[in-house]
């Protein structure tokens, strides 16, 4: 199975503050991966340095075998990684048609934006029907559809998701997550972070767990589920 | 419709202005206000859609009035080519500056550019070449010629000159609403790292947009050398000319199109006012005014006279 994505020994500091100690994972084409691990453990330092908003200052990243470590965050957009950023981060005064549009930034991406934007609209039908509306205006779970479909028009082949399911009501979690599997049903590879491990799991299928900056389990979700270190790290038992 | 209607009658009204009011002083008015509005609509450009606000635009204008100053008073061309290797210079100084001072963000960034502003002043006050704190006189030539950018007889060409720079400026605002490039920068304005997990290259967007807005800004500033036909360091590189393009934006509108026209509109007829009725000792109230307005509009409407427009507007219709 060769990855996708593949993260080895990643060392990132914040400041003076090393958040990373040796972290690593990889993704294979097509899979939905979990991240998972308490406040604070570096989940989303780990997709910010993949993504290329921080540098590490060691280790390796690559995406199908090629090198991306450093690279700039707009460049590696243009490889095929997305990245829907933690609470959503909507460019609030513009509207909702304006937001998606804005995720077909790069040359690649600008070339089948009408064509990609009647698919994402067909996953998410907020995009069209609230479409002129600022987008501050709408409810989180509506934001959270419009963020996804933006981080869909540069046509990833790896979405990383930063909490999608943070603060929304049960009914609207279902929802997503059903989003979430449609996404990846068209061939998007999925890397997710979740505090809510049953949630975690009973979407993806396989996870990995980081504490303190370090990697410290990963398998599969039925592993996982069952695993004692698990339950330790999440429920301190 | 209606909207388009009214712009036109507008723009009609502000073409045979000078054919009404044939005294220099209604006229000088209106200059100073396309002036002041097509400055305040570059600053606009980078501190109103991109989000970074510059205290340091006096340098943009500083570096138009000098290049075409000194072209034309060491080397005899004509100011329209001054005018052009201004904004060119203009240009390739704001990228220059741009990859330090972009390092910084939001208020550092202001700090910054007053920093930026204060050494290019100090260093023309002590560059005698270039006139130094005593500035430099644009030679007189005589008869009033399009081609010397000379109108000594009526100032109805200058008039036309000055609306033309504001409708430049506002045609390009226009456009890059439009583009794809005035969404780029709004993103970077709202949200740089969103903007940067887009793909957007946040970087190469303010390059972008501080060379289209220094650009434009150093037109105005060989404009006004052409006008006044004197320019030392303290008029056109000052930190409070900096500080008064801003301000125009800001009672206005900031990030809208219209915004800086309508500060300009108000502001400059209060300046020139105030000075006539009050001459030497009223030297200072129309910078009070100033003031008070922008703490008015800070409190009641940070969108500006504009968005104060649209709030009444909608009240009206609603």
């Amino acid at each position: 199975m060769r990855a996708l994505l593949e993260v080895r020994d990643l060392d990132v500091l914040l400041g003076d503050y090393q958040v990373l100690w040796g972290a690593r994972l990889a993704v294979a084409p097509g899979e939905i991966v979990a991240l998972l691990g308490p406040n604070g453990a570096g989940k989303s330092t780990l997709l910010n340095t993949v993504s290329g908003l921080l540098r590490p200052r060691a280790g390796a990243i690559t995406l199908d075998g090629a090198p991306i470590t450093g690279l700039p965050a707009h460049r590696i957009v243009g490889r095929g990684v997305g990245h829907v950023l933690e609470r959503r981060r909507l460019f609030p005064y513009l509207t909702v048609r304006q937001n998606v549009w804005l995720g077909a930034y790069h040359p690649g991406a600008r070339a089948g934006r009408e064509a990609q934007f009647e698919r994402v609209a067909r996953l998410f039908p907020v995009v069209t029907a609230r479409g002129a509306q600022l987008a501050h205006t709408l409810s989180g779970g509506e934001q959270q559809m419009v963020a996804l479909a933006r981080g869909l028009m540069a046509r990833p082949r790896l979405l990383m998701i930063d909490e999608p399911f943070l603060g929304l009501a049960p009914r609207v979690v279902a929802e997503l997550a059903e989003a979430i599997r449609a996404i990846n049903r068209e061939g998007v590879t999925i890397l997710f972070i979740e505090q809510n491990v049953e949630l975690a799991l009973s979407l993806a299928g396989r996870g990995y767990v980081l504490e303190s900056g370090r990697s410290v389990l990963d398998g599969t979700a039925e592993a996982l589920r069952r695993s004692p270190g698990v339950r330790r790290i999440f429920l301190g038992g | 419709m209606v909207k388009r209607t009214a712009l036109l009658a507008l723009l009609a009204a502000v073409l045979v202005f000078p054919a009404v009011f044939t005294l220099p002083f209604p006229r000088h008015v209106m200059i100073m206000i396309f002036l002041y509005g097509s400055l305040a609509v570059a600053w606009n450009i980078l501190a109103g859609y991109c989000g970074q606000i510059s205290l340091g635009h006096a340098v943009f204008f500083g570096i138009g009035a000098y290049t075409s100053t000194l072209l034309v008073a060491r080397a005899g061309l004509t100011p329209w080519a001054g005018m052009a290797a201004g904004a060119a210079l203009a240009v390739v100084f704001s990228q220059a500056v741009a990859f330090p001072v972009f390092r910084l963000r939001g208020h550092y960034f202001a700090i910054a550019t007053i920093a930026v502003g204060e050494i290019v002043q100090t260093l023309v006050i002590n560059w005698d070449w270039a006139g130094g704190a005593r500035g430099v006189f644009v030679p007189i030539k005589r008869p009033d010629s399009l081609w010397n950018f000379q109108f000594h007889e009526s100032k109805a060409l200058y008039y036309y000159v000055a609306l033309g720079l504001l409708l430049l400026g506002l045609a390009v605002t226009r456009w890059l609403e439009r583009s794809r490039h005035g969404y780029y920068f709004r993103a970077v304005r709202e949200d740089q790292q969103a903007a940067a997990s887009l793909g957007v290259n946040v970087a190469r967007e303010k390059h972008r947009a501080i060379a289209v807005s220094a650009g434009l800004t150093a037109l105005g500033g060989t404009f006004y050398a052409q006008y006044i036909f004197f320019i030392d360091p303290e008029s056109v590189l000052s930190l409070s000319l900096s500080i008064l393009i801003c301000l125009v934006a800001v009672l206005g509108g900031v990030g809208t199109l219209w915004g800086p026209v309508v500060g300009a509109a108000v502001l400059v007829p209060l300046s020139e006012y105030t000075r006539v009725w009050l001459g030497g000792t009223g030297r200072a109230l129309d910078v009070v005014i100033y003031g008070a307005l922008i703490m008015v509009i800070a409190v009641l409407q940070p969108a500006g006279l504009v968005g104060l427009a649209a709030r009444l507007g909608r009240g009206r219709r609603g």
